[in-house]
């Protein structure tokens, strides 16, 4: 016990003296909480529409008023010549044009079908996907609206459409517990193999192996301290989180921190055994990347693991952050309890246990 | 009982046979070197008894226990210093030593008697950061913290590479006093004139021993006679010496060359032969253990 106390106390002393971990600790979770999400936003804003207006008339007017009221849709041009608005949209003034057909309002007065056509640049693909839709909703709306004002029978909406959880579809709130995850991963999962490998390097480790202490108590004395610095940037990072952001937890806050306190143990038992295999900083750095690269863009934090191809799916269960990322947002979001989560946090407390004992054992005193 | 028990052991990195068969014994309280130059093999030996490596073939105990089988005994009675500076260098001298005291579950307070002779001269420095010392200095924190846990065995791996003159006359002398308290020591150096400190030495070479004896038994060995010669021009010297008769070597040694003669050899007659060099000179000298080094290393 008095070994271990002692190696506990020497990390976060040497943890202490270094001039810039500290900092880097401190720092590191508030700069990601309050820069990330301004930034980090799937919603599309300020979709520029070029309306080509052949027909000329209220209806076509109320279109364009409308499209000019959106608040995702700005007007940029009205003209009365396609190529003009194909002009636009190759300059980049435009993103989207509206072709309103001549006779539009007649035709549709009577039930003919003249038809509106609509040509997005898809080049962005997120802004001329979600820009149509929020452009053909308002052109939607519009016509609505005109033939409500034709038959008094008032306006019957046809879709009506409620996001439950996040109800204002804010992708702010989708997306702060997934920056969460990834300060764990690259605070959590870097530091400890740096620590061992920092030790290979200055040749302390050597000393260490050339004395009677247990490679299970070394291992562990590697884990405790970056175990405790996770539950430190949480911390930081929910109380951001919900000053800044308004966003608390819906469910439990002890979930969470159950959670998080399996997921570090995951991500720095795997940082220890890579760690293990690595003789240099370098070589234990472009590994980390590799796995980094793979669970941020694999596990569902950026784009949804049900919107991936099958066979990705299947190697999604295979990556640690996929689990916590679905108690995180769960919880944070919908307040799930632990009963409706359970298999998430049994898969997570595997892992932790595998990546482990594998750390344990890699780590050879002797070669 | 020996303390050190070495017998035919090998260990090869890829086709490098860093240690080639390798049988030595030491003694219980005996300060035992290892000379050589560079890429003999010394680390590579050390790293093998300090249980850090496994051998590839061959055996060796310390303090009867095996390194293989019982390496974990093992690991408590043996002080093992690197030649590389491998403390940490963000913790203090005081720090560093309470930390390898509790790595060994013993306390500083317990074998203060042994190590205070040395970390006395670096208590003054207790608070500095052991990166912040001097060359010196970091070879007595490093000593202070091998001998922590009283070991039986002490392994010096080079232990005055880089340290000036006085610090390793002093060096000498506190290993001099750790073997008075019945510490066996091995330790290396590439440093021909710090044999004589030792009680027996083993020279080494490209992985094998060349020869094991005690520092006069070594220089006994030699038995050829040996002269110094000076000229001038040293360096057509050297050439017109080694064409000589009766030269069975000859190669800088300081300021002269040294020459090694055989049965042929007839001084009056060398010394005709080389009266046209300027300044000629030519003396009989007594062999060092550079000189059976040289000679061995030719056989």
């Amino acid at each position: 016990m008095r070994t271990f106390s002692v190696l506990i106390r020497k990390e976060f002393l040497q943890l202490k003296r270094n001039p810039f971990m500290p900092k880097l600790i401190i720092m590191f979770p508030i700069m990601i909480m309050l820069i990330m999400p301004l930034i980090m936003t799937m919603d599309v804003r300020n979709v520029n529409v070029a309306v080509v207006d052949l027909d000329n008339s209220t209806a076509s007017r109320r279109i364009a008023s409308h499209i000019d009221a959106s608040e995702y849709l700005s007007l940029a041009a009205v003209t009365a010549e396609y190529s003009e608005a194909m002009n636009a949209l190759e300059e980049g003034d435009a993103d989207i044009i509206v072709q309103i057909p001549s006779d539009f309002e007649r035709e549709t007065a009577i039930g003919g079908n003249k038809r509106i056509s609509i040509t997005a640049n898809a080049v962005n693909a997120t802004k001329g996907g979600l820009g149509m839709q929020y452009l053909v909703q308002t052109i939607a709306r519009a016509l609505a609206e005109i033939k409500g004002e034709r038959s008094p029978a008032g306006i019957t909406e046809l879709v009506t459409v409620k996001n439950s959880y996040n109800p204002t579809l804010n992708y702010r709130h989708y997306m702060i517990p997934a920056l969460m995850i990834m300060l764990f991963i690259l605070v959590c999962g870097f530091l400890p193999a740096l620590s061992i490998v920092g030790e290979k390097e200055n040749g302390s480790i050597e000393q260490i192996n050339v004395t009677p202490l247990s490679r299970f108590t070394f291992t562990l004395s590697k884990l405790v301290p970056y175990w405790l610095i996770g539950m430190f940037v949480l911390t930081v990072a929910m109380t951001v989180a919900w000053l800044v952001y308004g966003l608390a937890p819906a469910g439990s806050v002890g979930l969470i921190y159950f959670g998080a306190a399996l997921f570090i143990l995951v991500i720095s038992g795997f940082s220890l055994m890579i760690a293990n295999f690595s003789d240099t900083l370098q070589q234990t750095m472009f590994v980390m990347f590799f796995f980094i690269m793979m669970f941020m863009l694999m596990s569902g934090l950026l784009t949804p693991v049900d919107s991936m191809p099958d066979w990705a799916q299947k190697i999604t269960y295979f990556l640690p952050p996929r689990y916590f990322i679905d108690i995180l947002r769960s919880v944070y979001l919908k307040g799930t309890t632990l009963a409706d989560m359970w298999q998430n946090f049994t898969a997570l407390g595997v892992f932790a246990a595998i990546f482990n004992v594998l750390a344990t054992v890699t780590y050879k005193k002797q070669k | 009982m020996n303390a050190i028990e070495v017998r035919k052991i090998s260990k090869s990195y890829g086709k490098l046979k860093a240690v080639n068969e390798v049988s030595l014994e030491v003694q219980e309280g005996e300060l035992f070197g290892l000379i050589g130059p560079d890429g003999a093999g010394k680390t590579t030996l050390f790293r093998l008894l300090a249980t850090l490596i496994a051998p590839d073939s061959g055996s060796a105990s310390l303090a009867g226990y095996d390194i293989v089988k019982e390496y974990h005994a093992i690991r408590s009675c043996v002080g093992y210093m690197p030649g590389r500076f491998s403390l940490y260098p963000d913790l203090t001298v005081e720090e560093n030593l309470n930390f390898f005291a509790a790595l060994f579950n013993v306390t500083v307070e317990e074998s203060y008697d042994l190590v205070a002779p040395i970390y006395k001269q670096i208590e003054p420095f207790r608070e500095r950061r052991a990166g912040k010392l001097s060359g010196g200095m970091k070879q007595k924190l490093a000593l202070s913290c091998a001998l922590i846990h009283r070991p039986k065995v002490l392994f010096l791996d080079e232990p005055t590479t880089g340290v000036d003159a006085v610090s390793r006359k002093e060096f000498w002398d506190m290993l001099q006093r750790l073997k008075e308290k019945g510490i066996t020591i091995l330790v290396s150096t590439p440093y021909m004139d710090e044999a004589s400190r030792c009680d027996r030495i083993a020279l080494c070479n490209e992985g094998r021993i060349l020869g094991i004896d005690t520092p006069t038994g070594i220089v006994n060995g030699f038995r050829s006679p040996l002269y110094g010669i000076k000229a001038k021009n040293m360096f057509a010297l050297l050439e017109e010496a080694r064409k000589a008769r009766g030269v069975e070597d000859c190669y800088p040694f300081g300021e002269s060359h040294h020459l090694v003669a055989d049965s042929e050899f007839n001084l009056d007659n060398f010394k005709k032969d080389f009266d046209g060099f300027e300044g000629f000179f030519i003396e009989p000298v007594e062999p060092t253990i550079e000189d059976m080094f040289i000679k061995l290393m030719k056989q």
